[in-house]
């Protein structure tokens, strides 16, 4: 996956035009584990929904594996910060959903949702409903759902940020462990410090109003990591400290935006 | 208090007695099942609460404050039931050549009236469910469609449905389908209205769920925003069953076929104050009765909406 100055403005053309992306360059390597960490309004998610195909970009290109990025694909599976699965079906039709959208039959269903369930460590909850079940049993049904595509590319927009800090984290080394063994490359919003040091191969620091990429960090560390080790801390006194240059100067902007009015 | 209930007996084989109140009467050694457990508190208050109000008509009647020429009390009008039913005896119109007395039973001449009116709420709220559900789905999926319908049904919605009530008549004369028009007529609008509504409100993610996962307009429709506007759609035909109940007694009233309405009508003109509250009492049951059964069939049908009244009751 691949974007070469991609830029994003919303209602473009209208009064209420709204720049939230610009000059984004990003190559994500098959495999690999990307973070995108900004403050809350900075254009995540709307880069996630650009690589997605959910939306289409207003400048640049993306292009994956050397073709356009036009519409939606099976093949980049986006997982999104609220429950988003279906209530009316149980967790199994939940996690087969796409591939009845394919047009597979029952029993391959069953089979294949049975598969991923367990790879989830849910392989007891297929009949369940959605409401029946905790809210980190449901993000991982809706990872689950997400695998069921076999999908190269794992969107992620902030999928833990609703639940609690154990819940988090025991979902993150889960999720290190769906990553490693699918072989797919993440792609994972947040705007936790902690969860980027726990789980990036690579961290992209955004800024705010447009967004951009203001610096990418590489993380060379093993995992699991622990979070108290020297390299760790520094590592999360290095992305403070880039996020803090970037909070200070939205809020010195704001003023000034309050003041002019 | 608490130094008491240390010295009893500990509550071990029994342990719903410590619920409260609130728990069902269970006989020793014996729990009713789950949906009479449910189901026998409620029918028990309502029929506390309807024996309240009318112990108290019976009462202000005892004292002589209400008039039993204009105000009679239950025991009068429910009473002479084979007295009122005889103005029920309406079926035997239609048929020539019957001999007066060759009718029906009291119970039966009731039930067919009933039924009759019941049947024309329930077939015109399927109908005007089905078409709103269609035309709504269809405006959101074919620009065409909105263009060339919404305006007009925009138009027509906020129209009282009595003002249809003539044009029913010169389309349909008389018998059941006129009544059925109107019930459709009633709802239509609105529902379709709701319809749209529901569909711009389902949840994003959901649609763009089913778009990365490579579904096409039409699976999108059928598989995501359908299931999910059921819910909202089912409220919607709730709270306008009172409504179908009310224009299908009008139509009739106005003599469009035998029904509740028009033995309603016949109880003014011939001055049977009994008859006019017997029938209140019918239609108060009815409408009670579709209510329940449409609550039934929304916990079959749409199984994943949760009943939100245990919260408010915690309140
Ligand atoms: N569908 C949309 N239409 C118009 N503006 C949007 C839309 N989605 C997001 N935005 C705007 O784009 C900016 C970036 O939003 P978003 O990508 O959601 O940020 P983040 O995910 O980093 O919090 C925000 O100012 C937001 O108001
Ligand atoms: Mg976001």
């Amino acid at each position: 996956m691949s974007c070469r100055d991609v830029g994003k403005i919303w209602a473009a053309g209208t009064s209420r035009a709204h720049e939230a992306l610009a000059n984004i360059d990003l190559d994500i390597e098959p495999g690999e584990f990307v973070v995108l960490l900004g403050p809350s309004g900075c254009g995540k998610s709307t880069l996630l929904y650009l690589i997605a195909g959910l939306e289409q970009q207003t400048g640049g290109s993306l292009t994956y594996f050397g073709e356009q990025v036009k519409a939606p694909s099976p093949d980049r599976s986006l997982i999104f910060q609220e429950t988003s699965l279906f209530p009316w079906l149980s967790v199994w039709e939940n996690v087969s959903f796409g591939l009845q959208i394919r047009g597979e039959s029952e029993p391959d269903r069953r089979a294949a949702a049975k598969d991923v369930l367990k790879r989830v460590g849910l392989t007891e909850a297929g009949s369940k409903r959605p409401d029946e079940l905790s809210g980190g049993m449901r993000q991982r049904v809706a990872v689950a759902r997400a695998l069921a595509m076999r999908p190269r590319v794992l969107l992620m927009d902030e999928p833990f940020a609703a639940l609690d800090v154990q819940t988090r984290q025991k979902m993150q080394d889960f999720l290190i462990d769906v990553w490693r063994d699918s072989g797919a490359s993440v792609v994972f919003v947040t705007h936790h410090i902690d969860e980027a040091v726990a789980l990036a191969d690579r961290v992209c620091v955004f800024t705010s109003r447009p967004g951009r990429i203001k610096e990418t960090v590489k993380v060379d560390l093993p995992r699991p990591r622990d979070p108290f080790s020297p390299e760790c801390e520094a590592l999360r006194k290095r992305l403070t400290q880039l996020l803090k240059d970037e909070v200070d100067r939205a809020f010195a902007e704001q003023e000034g935006m309050a003041e002019a009015v | 208090m608490a130094s008491v209930s240390t010295d009893r007996t500990p509550v071990g084989g029994t342990g719903t007695v410590a619920g409260g109140q609130d728990s069902p009467p269970a006989l020793a050694g014996y729990t009713l099942p789950e949906p009479l457990r449910e189901f026998l508190p409620k029918v028990g208050w309502t029929l506390v609460s309807v024996g309240t109000f009318a112990a108290l008509w019976e009462f202000l009647w005892f004292i002589g404050w209400a008039d039993p020429k204009l105000l009679p009390p239950p025991h009068v009008f429910l009473g002479a039931f084979a007295d009122q039913a005889k103005f029920f005896n309406t079926a035997q119109r239609w048929a020539i050549g019957v001999s007066p007395d060759a009718g029906p039973t009291p119970w039966q001449a009731v039930l067919i009236t009933v039924v009759s009116s019941a049947m024309r709420v329930f077939i015109g709220i399927t109908l005007a469910a089905i078409l709103a559900l269609s035309l709504g789905v269809a405006i959101r999926y074919w620009i065409v469609v909105e263009r060339l319908t919404l305006p007009t049904v925009t138009l027509l919605s906020p129209v009282s449905p009595i003002a249809w009530l003539p044009v029913a008549i010169f389309l349909f004369g008389i018998g059941n389908a006129p009544a059925i028009f109107m019930v459709v007529i009633a709802l239509f609008f609105h529902m379709t209205i709701a319809t749209i509504n529901h569909i711009d409100g389902v949840n994003r993610n959901l649609i763009n769920v089913a778009r990365t996962m490579g579904a096409t307009k039409a699976q999108i429709y059928r598989r995501v925003i359908i299931p999910a506007i059921l819910p909202g759609v089912f409220v919607i035909l709730r709270l306008n069953l009172f409504g179908a109940w009310m224009v299908v007694l009008i139509a009739e009233s106005t003599g469009v076929g035998y029904g509740l309405g028009q033995v309603i009508m016949l109880a003014r003109n011939t001055f049977n104050p009994s008859l006019v509250f017997f029938c209140i009492a019918l239609i108060g049951f009815l409408g009670f009765a579709t209510d329940w059964a449409m609550r039934m069939t929304q916990k079959r049908v749409l199984y994943w909406v949760n009943d939100p009244s245990g919260v408010l009751r915690g309140l």
